[in-house]
């Protein structure tokens, strides 16, 4: 009972991170970019080949996950994505399905379309377990890391947005960027790292989970309705929605895999929609958005 | 009803230039003379004739709920999916006679379609992007639960059609098939056509370019959102019906996402807002997907993926009109 909950944050977790980049480029920058899910398998398939085929630790390839897939990121933003901004959501929802379809086959052309195994380091194997029966308490070391990894990674988003000077510009070129760029805020600048922080994010995230989600091609097709889940849900102005909304999500979904198999992810659909349909703006908006 | 384009220089009353786009021009008589003679013409193409007939008719119920009332769908395959399922559990089941089964599909894709059009009146378009494709992902879900009814992921077996009318049987060459599909589409198209030109279509189109104007003016924008959902729906049924009756199968695929997406992407490439839209992107699609997995029959999809990138780049309009291509000045805000 416990252990389920245990995975489910663990889970959830796992999502708010991989939607992190999303909820921002979302619900900051107005723009619904479906290829989300492309950024994480890239992620993923940098740990596994450099852990595969340089013999990297798993823990040096993480930051290198984050940093080649945030260059991916900034790379595209500026060539392709920055047209789209103005565009209707249709036509943004459109142009990143293209571009996760091209992800998905180039990937599948030229690593093969079969599953990637990672072999997590000796330490992140163990498992401790906490009290007996129903209420037994088993935790995996690298459940426990992920969990760990991503409240930090939460804190210091939150931190970065609300107390620093970077922050402040965003919300200031979101909010009004024609205001913002005759204030003297590179507008333009702000977006572009905002963009590939938050690609990078998702790749952090793809790194981090491509044990646990697995990892083959067609990952961005398969996990991008949980993002856009999160991200609907949660409401996109803030980081405190996605959360709470990856974690009810990542409960939800574990506890009814493990009690009703045969329904699948049912439960977490029917979740979504009955909190859209009660709240269409997701659980926690801002006032007044546009 | 053909028309001549009325003399120059003499100016058209008004009602006349209201009521000029909805005659029948030439050239869509000599298409749609096309469309029904190539069954006859290309017999050894005719399956891919039905299958770019019922895709085509997808197309056109999502053109009508996109196009013209301009709700956002990501979730089509719902309805399509609940379509072929009924007919074919009907044709199992209870009878085999295809037009029957066809009208049951219709109307209980049009059921689903007017229960869950409450989801889709509020919110944001993404919202309702998400709640569509949400409805279209619990139905898969609950088709794969309950595989004795549905055969689950191994799709439902043993569907026999009974012949058409009572006469014509389905062949394995499908020319029957592809011309009952393209009658079904030629009749759904003549009916849309009256009813996208009628004032309820005008008020449709005026509650996808400023809703607060259309309800200012006394119209109930949820109502007509509703019936225009049903209508799409029930239309979307109908596509999936033909589709389980001409192959005589159905399976957790008709429900699944990327049916949803390919229709979207057959009618973008078509053109939202005119109901040759579909159509046209049906046969662009449908041809496309045929030359490209002949090439590569595995990675047709980055192919796919890059025409869409560039079309969405570049914008249709500007795609497909080369002269504008050379000084032509950019268009703000899309379609």
């Amino acid at each position: 009972m416990l252990t389920l909950l245990f995975d489910g944050v663990a889970y959830g977790m796992l999502l708010f991170v991989l939607s992190l980049g999303l909820a921002v480029t979302m619900g900051l920058m107005n723009f619904i970019n479906l290829a989300h899910g492309a950024f994480a398998m890239a992620g993923g398939y940098i740990l596994v080949l450099l852990m595969q085929r340089a013999g990297w630790p798993f823990l040096a390839c993480l930051p290198v996950a984050f940093l080649v897939t945030a260059l991916i990121g900034a790379v595209l933003e500026r060539t392709l994505y920055r047209p789209m901004y103005g565009k209707p959501h249709l036509d943004q929802v459109l142009f990143s399905i293209g571009l996760s379809f091209m992800a998905v086959a180039a990937v599948d052309f030229t690593l093969g379309s079969q599953q990637q195994n990672v072999q997590l380091p000796a330490w992140l194997q163990h498992r401790f377990e906490f009290g007996t029966g129903a209420w037994m308490l088993g935790m995996g070391a690298y459940r426990l890391f992920i969990v760990a990894v991503c409240v930090v990674l939460a804190l210091g988003l939150q931190t970065l947005l609300s107390r620093t000077r970077f922050g402040s510009r965003l919300r200031a070129a979101v909010d009004d960027p024609r205001v913002a760029a005759g204030l003297g805020i590179p507008v333009n600048q702000v977006f572009l790292v905002t963009f590939a922080v938050g690609s990078g994010l998702a790749g952090l995230g793809g790194a981090l989970g491509a044990d646990l989600l697995g990892l083959d091609p067609s990952f961005p097709v398969k996990y991008m309705v949980y993002f856009l889940i999160v991200c609907a849900v949660g409401g996109t102005s803030s980081i405190t929605g996605p959360l709470v909304a990856a974690l009810l999500l990542g409960v939800a979904d574990v506890f009814g895999k493990y009690y009703v198999p045969k329904l699948g992810a049912f439960i977490v659909y029917v979740l979504m929609i009955a909190i859209l349909l009660w709240r269409p703006q997701g659980l926690f908006t801002r006032e007044g958005r546009r | 009803m053909t028309r001549s384009a009325s003399t120059p220089g003499a100016k058209p009353s008004a009602s006349q230039a209201l009521l000029a786009p909805s005659r029948w021009r030439a050239w869509e008589v000599v298409a749609w003379l096309a469309l029904v003679a190539s069954p006859f013409v290309a017999t050894q193409h005719a399956a891919l004739i039905n299958e770019v007939a019922i895709l085509a008719l997808f197309a056109l119920s999502l053109d009508l709920i996109l196009g013209y009332a301009g709700i956002v769908s990501l979730g089509h395959a719902a309805f399509f999916g609940l379509g072929a399922y009924v007919a074919a559990l009907f044709a199992k089941h209870v009878m085999p006679d295809p037009l029957v089964g066809l009208l049951l599909a219709t109307v209980s894709a049009g059921a689903l379609g007017a229960l869950t059009s409450p989801m889709i009146v509020r919110g944001t378009d993404l919202t309702r992007l998400m709640v569509t494709m949400g409805v279209a992902l619990v139905l898969m879900e609950l088709a794969n639960k309950f595989d004795s009814l549905t055969g689950g992921a191994d799709g439902l077996q043993g569907v026999v059609m009974g012949p058409l009318l009572g006469r014509f049987e389905f062949d394995l060459g499908a020319q029957v098939a592809s011309i009952y599909s393209l009658t079904v589409l030629l009749l759904a198209f003549v009916v849309l056509r009256r009813v996208v030109h009628s004032p309820l279509g005008v008020s449709m189109q005026a509650l996808r370019d400023n809703r607060l104007r259309l309800s200012a003016i006394g119209l109930s924008v949820n109502g007509r959102l509703a019936a225009v959902y049903t209508a799409g729906a029930a239309l979307a049924g109908a596509a999936g019906a033909l589709l389980a009756q001409t192959t005589g199968f159905a399976s957790l695929d008709v429900l699944d996402f990327h049916r949803s997406a390919d229709v979207m992407l057959a009618l973008v490439i078509g053109g939202t807002g005119w109901l040759w839209g579909g159509l046209v992107g049906a046969v662009v699609f449908k041809v496309m997907h045929d030359l490209l997995s002949a090439i590569t029959p595995q990675y047709w999809t980055f192919w796919l993926g890059a025409f869409l990138v560039l079309l969405m780049l570049v914008g249709r309009e500007r795609l497909f009109r080369p002269r504008r291509w050379f000084g032509a000045r950019r268009q703000g805000g899309g379609q």
